[in-house]
């Protein structure tokens, strides 16, 4: 069905040739101010997150959001709630498996791996 | 093993007006949060409160969680932050779990405040990586600064899915456009007059079908729907989305309420199951207490005054009856009643009254 065109859409909204990166830089309300780097691995891959942030955060920063797969399925899974409510964010962080990553905090050096299933206890 | 009068468990608006109450008034209060940082939602909510002076009107929910926080934080009321209630043992004693170590807590009353959960809508795909709750693209972008897409579809013109819509605008993210099942928005015209100035299309009496992608969330398919909401297939239309933003209601957590065995009730006006409690916020156990969304979603004005009944109530219950508990559940009653006089009050009145229906029998 074609897109009607009775009236301008989205004209107060930016337009798609202007890129913005993940982090929000500038906003009307909010100001997040400059906090310290914290680096951290994804998959073997070396990151970059933010002091003072979740995992789930840094992830979504970085572009990443497959977390995991699902047990029986195997169907890919990301966050749904962020605030520790739906575990659907389980991840294996530092070989621990199950790790709710939209709960636990980004620290220096942390080694985050998708988990497959239930994962294999360290 | 630790001893308290009122435990509270949950920091947002509801559990922080509780425990600022209950220890005023001259209690021991104990307030648990499974977070490290108080104030439940309201850290997220970036718009200001509509209601009266007294209901923080015109103050935004991020600045309500500093001034709760610092209220309670110079009283003396024993917070316990990054720590989950795991355990209620006896009726009398709850289980915590922090990130070092387990402990036990023995109350004389226990509020519960847990507060809700996003609800999931059924389609095909709604698994996907990309289909988020509203909450979670609130705390994505209003805590940690980080946008969760470039352009999303919102699902549900309640007034969480009017002002989160709003918000990415805010952040600078594109809203393809707002889905809405019913014939009619749902939430206030204030919010939807913003968005419809801004060009973003609310559509009535449409539903999303499908997410499109293999890994992540690569676009919907959306169509009308008739008048029983069944979708009209020959309407289906595909939105170029990444993000799939599912604003379609909350229900109440409560597990811990479960756990206690007090009576449960099922009210789909108030979100589901809920503890059956009478006016002043008591369950059918005489020492167990609920305030804000696990008693029936609402709004986090009428859950600050919920909790306020409830502190008041179950502190005098410890200390014995005074005049200044007394006065502070009858003004935040007549104040609660108040508002859910208004044009959005009557599906939680609704509820509550209900409530008062199935009144379980004295012991």
């Amino acid at each position: 069905m074609p897109e009607r065109t009775s009236r301008p859409r989205n004209k107060g909204q930016r337009t798609k040739d202007k890129v913005l990166g993940r982090r929000i830089d500038r906003h009307p309300i909010l100001a997040f101010e400059d906090r310290d780097p914290v680096s951290f691995s994804f998959e073997g891959r070396t990151m970059t997150g933010r002091q003072g942030e979740t995992i789930a955060a840094a992830l979504a920063a970085n572009g990443v959001r497959l977390f995991r797969h699902a047990e029986k399925t195997g169907r890919p899974r990301g966050f749904f709630c962020a605030v520790g409510k739906c575990a659907s964010c389980l991840m294996v962080v530092d070989g621990r498996p199950n790790t709710m990553v939209c709960m636990e905090p980004l620290r220096e050096g942390a080694k985050v791996e998708r988990q497959t299933g239930r994962g294999k206890l360290p | 093993m630790r001893q308290t009068d009122v435990a509270v468990v949950g920091g947002g608006p509801a559990g922080l007006s509780a425990a600022i109450v209950a220890s005023k008034l001259g209690a021991r209060v104990t307030l648990i949060d499974d977070n490290e940082r108080l104030g439940g939602q309201l850290v997220k909510q970036t718009h200001k409160f509509f209601g009266s002076k007294r209901h923080y009107c015109g103050t935004r929910g991020m600045d309500i969680a500093v001034i709760l926080e610092q209220e309670l934080r110079a009283l003396p009321c024993a917070v316990l932050p990054g720590t989950s209630v795991v355990g209620l043992y006896g009726g009398r004693v709850l289980a915590l779990a922090s990130r070092e170590r387990f402990t036990k807590l023995e109350f004389k009353c226990l509020i519960v405040a847990t507060g809700a959960a996003e609800n999931n809508l059924l389609f095909e795909n709604n698994d996907l990586p990309g289909v988020y709750g509203a909450g979670a693209v609130q705390t994505l972008m209003n805590v940690y600064g980080v946008r969760p897409g470039t352009r999303v579809l919102m699902v549900g013109s309640g007034n969480i899915g009017l002002i989160v819509s709003y918000q990415l605008i805010q952040a600078g993210i594109e809203v393809a456009a707002v889905v809405e099942a019913l014939p009619r928005i749902g939430g206030y015209h204030v919010h939807a007059a913003k968005l419809a100035r801004l060009g973003v299309p609310i559509l009535t009496s449409h539903t999303l079908i499908r997410a499109i992608g293999k890994e992540e969330v690569e676009g919907a398919v959306i169509c009308s729907v008739d008048k029983n909401f069944k979708p009209i297939r020959r309407t289906a239309r595909r939105l170029k989305v990444d993000t799939i933003c599912l604003a379609v209601g909350l229900t109440p957590l409560s597990e811990l309420l479960w756990q206690t065995g007090c009576k449960m009730v099922y009210v789909p006006e108030l979100g589901g199951h809920v503890a059956w409690h009478n006016e002043n916020m008591q369950t059918s156990l005489c020492n167990i207490y609920l305030a804000g969304d696990v008693s029936g979603i609402e709004e986090a004005s009428t859950a600050m005054l919920e909790g306020r009944v409830a502190g008041a109530h179950a502190a005098a219950q410890v200390l014995g009856p005074s005049l200044e508990a007394s006065q502070v559940i009858t003004d935040s009653k007549a104040e609660l009643c108040a508002i859910r006089k208004g044009p959005f009050g009557d599906k939680a009145a609704c509820g509550k009254a209900k409530l008062a229906e199935c009144a379980p029998l004295p012991a």
